[in-house]
């Protein structure tokens, strides 16, 4: 047992709790925890970034990259409201990620203070739980309880709101084994988990669908049997790319609201719809009335509250999805529905994704996404912005792996993008990390380029620039009449000067034909420095297949000319 | 569906903040409630909420699953067959014309007179929330200053 003061706890807890790597920002309610990670900087790396947000993009992006916790220390006031934005992401998309931040002391709270603000307040509704500790006797075990929350059952974030004078005190510490993780909820005993193999065994045209739910290779590993054993073509929501090998054959393609129009068909025709790990969002289902209209919903998720939220289901198996998986692999008998593969494979060919009109242009983003495609052996772990480029690299990027592809699903962060790739490439360093970007989004924290340069962080910022927002923009042609409110933007950033003054190699690919020749050199050089890409893109591209919101997924549009 | 009242007993944790989070949950996801009363229980630390929710009953699954989520809520339950009661304190006029009627009013509901003033009645009663509502209608007659109710708290029988 030792005497230490609240600042070595933290710094004590985080250890225990393995934790190599935090994201943050120094300021006055947190002297006291620099001063000891200045103390610990053999044991604990911390990534100085260049604003607060940046910080808790990071820490998301490790997260999601690593599967361990993302670490953010941000101080009180606005470094704390800074991470707001970062801890509302990682709560949409269930990323265990634990924020820790100063506060004014314990005598000051209250009394509007400098630099006071509630962030537990502000941080009720986007975290799993929060914590604001007065006692620096409970600091440790409130520690200890915020990683086990922010990792038990449907992971998420927890913030932990420190005062200063916390941080000063004293206390016992004695070090604890880690509380070990439970699914707190298993309802799958062997009569739920019989009705679900009877559900498959009865079906003709089963479709299997996975979202963010299914994020491990050994989660991977049982949807890949399930998917054999029950012979069913499958499908990812943009949270669930990598959990089944798009290579493979029975891959149709992302479904929902830019998904492919074979995983739509299918939708449409499928007498049974299991969904894996997924909450159904609104972007996947379009118009819940219409979704899956001849088949009967299998929903497997860790989280009761998701079954019949958004849709209503038939059956349910409530625990964690690998385990449920490898239970209904063991349970169901191999099943054959040779007819209808052939006919999803009819379907594949039948709509392969090309855009109208985008033949004669100079550059393309299905061509960049397709060439990195080749040039990383589909091996390397993309990050996203928010929007069109988005959306392209879901598309046209075959994820193999859980983990691969990196972005905001559910809040649609612009400005994630680069904070969560160098928080990715300090937690997978041996792995290429390209952030696509659009200019919309690379404009909002650009600032982080400093980050990468700073600490040289090899990661590839690519900015697919096309000079205008170009998701907003689509939807302005589609439903407002082409009426372009303030989505030109047409800015005159120079990127080779801009990459120049970050200190930051900077490439610019204007067409298709040396497209292969820059990006193989930029993730030459991202082997040991980080690089700044511009490709300039046509404005007028469209993301498509899409089905417009409210609608029916199984009617997207396919084609848009782009005079129209 | 049809818009129901469901009475929800919910014992939680006496931390910080621990009625804004349920309150935050309610008024989050856009679920009503009638009313809501909290007070500790016989075990030291935990305390027990009486929620009275309005909505269809997708929405009382919701709201029953999205409360069992919080950290610091133990216990979410829909009582089925319970007691329920209603304290109500309220006020009315004292002159020598009204004073005999109220007086009658509160025997009949056998509620109690717990203030006298030299221009208000203060009653006492506690009841199920019907009663409580007849009570007033009988008094309303007889101006009413100031009335408060405590809400329901209710547990389930046997």
């Amino acid at each position: 047992m030792r005497n230490l003061t609240g600042a070595d706890i933290v710094c004590e807890c985080l250890i225990e709790q393995g934790v190599d790597t935090v994201f943050g920002y120094p300021g006055g309610a947190v002297l006291n925890i620099y001063d000891s990670l200045y103390h610990y900087k053999d044991k604990i790396r911390h990534v100085l970034t260049a604003h607060e947000q940046g910080a808790s993009h990071a820490a998301d992006g490790y997260a999601r990259a690593t599967g361990k916790t993302g670490v953010v220390i941000a101080t009180s006031g606005p470094g704390a409201t800074n991470l707001v934005t970062g801890i509302a992401t990682a709560y949409m998309d269930s990323i265990p990620v634990v924020a820790i931040t100063g506060n004014v002391g314990c005598s000051l709270l209250g009394l509007d203070s400098f630099q006071e603000v509630d962030i537990t307040g502000i941080t009720m509704p986007i975290t799993k739980h929060n914590f604001i500790v007065k006692d620096v006797n409970k600091l440790a075990d409130t520690i200890r309880e915020a990683f086990y929350i922010a990792n038990t059952g449907r992971k998420g974030p927890v913030l932990i709101d420190i005062p200063k004078d916390v941080t000063a005190k004293k206390a016992d510490f004695t070090n604890k084994p880690l509380k070990p993780l439970t699914v707190s909820y298993t309802l799958h005993h062997d009569d739920c988990l019989l009705k679900a193999v009877e559900m498959i065994k009865e079906s003709k045209k089963p479709f299997i669908y996975t979202g963010g739910g299914v994020y491990t290779e050994a989660g991977a590993k049982a949807l890949y049997e399930l998917c054999e054993k029950a012979d069913a073509p499958v499908a990812c929501s943009l949270m669930g790319q990598g959990s089944y090998d798009q290579t493979k054959s029975r891959y149709m393609g992302m479904l929902g609201m830019h998904g492919t129009k074979t995983a739509a068909q299918a939708l449409y025709e499928c007498d049974l719809f299991i969904g894996i790990g997924t909450r159904f969002s609104d972007r996947v289902i379009g118009n819940p009335d219409t979704f899956a209209p001849n088949a009967k919903v299998l929903h497997i998720d860790i989280d009761p509250a998701e079954i019949n939220k958004n849709i209503k289901v038939c059956h349910q198996l409530i625990g964690d999805s690998t385990d449920i998986m490898t239970n209904l692999v063991k349970l169901l008998p191999q099943q054959e529905h040779k007819e209808w593969m052939e006919h999803i494979n009819e379907l594949s060919e039948t709509y392969v994704s090309v855009q109208k009109g985008t033949a004669e242009m100079d550059l393309t983003p299905q061509h960049i996404m397709e060439t990195l495609d080749m040039l990383t052996g589909g091996e390397a772990l993309i990050v996203t912005e928010v929007g069109q480029a988005q959306m392209w690299a879901a598309q046209y990027y075959r994820y193999k792996h859980p983990r691969q592809l990196i972005t905001s699903g559910g809040l649609g962060t612009m400005g994630y993008g680069l904070g969560a790739a160098y928080g990715a490439k300090c937690g997978r360093p041996e792995k290429t990390v390209i952030n696509i970007a659009g200019d919309g989004s690379f404009h909002m924290n650009l600032n982080e380029l400093v980050t990468l340069s700073k600490h040289n962080i090899p990661v590839i910022e690519l900015v697919m620039n096309n000079n205008v927002l170009g998701m907003v923009r689509q939807w302005q042609r589609l439903f407002y009449d082409k009426r372009f409110s303030e989505t030109t933007l047409d800015r005159p950033t120079d990127y080779e000067k801009l990459g120049e003054a970050f200190n930051i190699k900077t490439f610019v690919i204007t067409k298709n034909s040396e497209c292969e020749e820059i990006l193989k050199q930029a993730i030459e050089i991202s082997k040991t420095a980080p690089v700044l890409i511009e490709a300039r893109i046509d404005r007028d591209i469209n993301v498509l297949p899409m089905v417009p919101p409210g609608k029916s997924v199984t009617e997207p549009i396919l084609e848009l000319n782009i005079d129209d | 569906m049809n818009t129901q009242q469901s009475v929800l007993s919910v014992l939680v944790g006496n931390s910080i903040g621990v009625l804004g989070r349920v309150a935050g949950l309610f008024s989050r996801r856009g679920y009503n409630i009638k009313s809501l009363n909290v007070a500790e229980t016989e075990k030291s630390g935990l305390s027990r909420m009486t929620i009275i929710a309005e909505g269809d009953e997708n929405e009382m699954e919701q709201v029953v699953k999205q409360l069992r989520k919080l950290y610091d809520v133990s216990e979410v339950m829909i009582l089925q067959d319970a007691v329920c009661r209603e304290q109500i304190l309220i006020k009315v006029g004292n002159s020598s014309a009204s004073r005999q009627p109220i007086i009658e009013i509160a025997n009949l509901f056998r509620a109690k007179i717990v203030n006298v003033g030299e221009k208000e009645l203060m009653l006492e009663l506690t009841g199920e929330p019907e009663k409580i509502n007849s009570f007033i209608d009988l008094l309303r007659p007889y101006r009413i200053n100031k009335l408060v109710r405590t809400g329901i708290s209710a547990l389930e029988r046997e």
